[in-house]
């Protein structure tokens, strides 16, 4: 679209008010493509099928090292999530939307790790106390 | 007194533009900040199941009770309908009613089916007696998977609401903001069911 057309467009809704369809791209509205959708929606396929092949086939022989993998699966898909579907880049809503995700994502993980590392210890520093020491107790 | 007539003209239309898209852009980040606010209840359960996960009380642990094929087709469910209404929003940018109308329809379908298999599943543990109540470890996973089931149940809700208004009042600014709005809440929840089948489902079977 030219710069003339766009400017004809501005001038439209000063007359039609909110009717000019052609004028949803700077209104808040996403840029969204048959391409994007479809490549997100490959990529999500392919990164939901492997790792449940890789748990369901039993793939990997060590549970460790499995969890990692799919664990890493989860990551990208996310990633891809955000780009193709939630249409996520530095620029929507002038930066705010991306701050307010890397916020949030900090919360998530202070909050998150945090739980299960001192939930963890917490487990591992308790004496274990059986039913006899139970009895015992003051 | 042209002076002041040109003045109006000139600074009138100007005032009212920058006001609407002010306006326009408040929604979609209200909405956004929501979302993350949402996420963090989500974190809250996905922690808790991540600490008390392994509590058993000598009752089946997700090796017994998870069968991974129904979680498979269920992920399918739901990534379909995700592509599913990225076709609507295409159809709403192109300005035809009916085509965006089907395509909500067929995303509230694989919703529903979603919504289904899920009931399906929870009925099966809770007839299996390994209902909430039954250990520490299955009271989270209820709690986590019901409250997303819960939003997947109200999208769907927003959904025919959505497309009831599309039907009467066809495709207005708010029409469309409400429908993008709906489409990031939806493909919210896909984000995580990702973290859903990775997190309880796959590791819980690979324990």
């Amino acid at each position: 679209m030219s710069a003339a057309s766009h400017h004809a467009h501005d001038s439209n809704e000063l007359v039609h008010g909110h009717d000019d369809p052609h004028h949803h791209h700077d209104d808040g509205m996403p840029h969204v493509t048959l391409k994007g959708y479809l490549t997100g929606f490959i990529l999500s396929v392919i990164l939901t099928a492997i790792p449940f092949w890789l748990v369901m086939a039993k793939v990997i022989p060590d549970n460790k090292i499995a969890t990692i993998v799919v664990l890493g699966f989860a990551v990208v898909q996310l990633l891809v999530h955000m780009v193709y579907f939630l249409h996520l880049d530095t620029t929507s809503e002038g930066g705010w939307n991306m701050l307010a995700l890397i916020f949030t994502f900090m919360l998530l993980v202070i909050m998150f790790a945090g739980s299960l590392w001192v939930m963890h210890n917490m487990n591992t520093n308790m004496m274990p106390v059986s039913a006899q020491d139970m009895r015992n107790m003051p | 007194m042209s002076n002041t007539a040109t003045i109006n003209n000139g600074s009138a239309p100007e005032f009212y533009l920058t006001e609407e898209h002010h306006v326009q852009n408040g929604t979609m980040l209200g909405f956004w900040l929501y979302l993350m606010s949402d996420c963090l209840i989500f974190a809250c359960l996905f922690a808790m199941y991540g600490v008390v996960g392994h509590n058993y009380a000598a009752g089946p642990s997700p090796k017994d009770l998870f069968e991974l094929p129904l979680v498979a087709l269920n992920t399918s469910m739901l990534l379909l309908s995700s592509i599913t209404y990225g076709f609507a929003m295409l159809e709403m940018a192109r300005n035809r009613k009916g085509a965006t109308l089907f395509w909500l329809f067929v995303t509230g379908c694989f919703g529903a089916a979603f919504i289904g298999i899920e009931l399906y599943e929870f009925h099966h543990l809770i007839a299996d007696g390994a209902g909430p109540q039954r250990s520490a470890f299955l009271s989270a996973f209820f709690a986590l998977v019901g409250t997303h089931g819960l939003h997947v149940t109200f999208g769907i809700i927003w959904l025919i609401t959505l497309m009831v208004q599309l039907a009467k009042g066809g495709f207005t600014p708010v029409m469309r903001r409400r429908i993008n709005c709906l489409s990031l809440f939806w493909h919210f929840l896909d984000v995580v069911w990702i973290g859903v089948f990775t997190f309880v489902y796959l590791m819980g079977v690979l324990r």
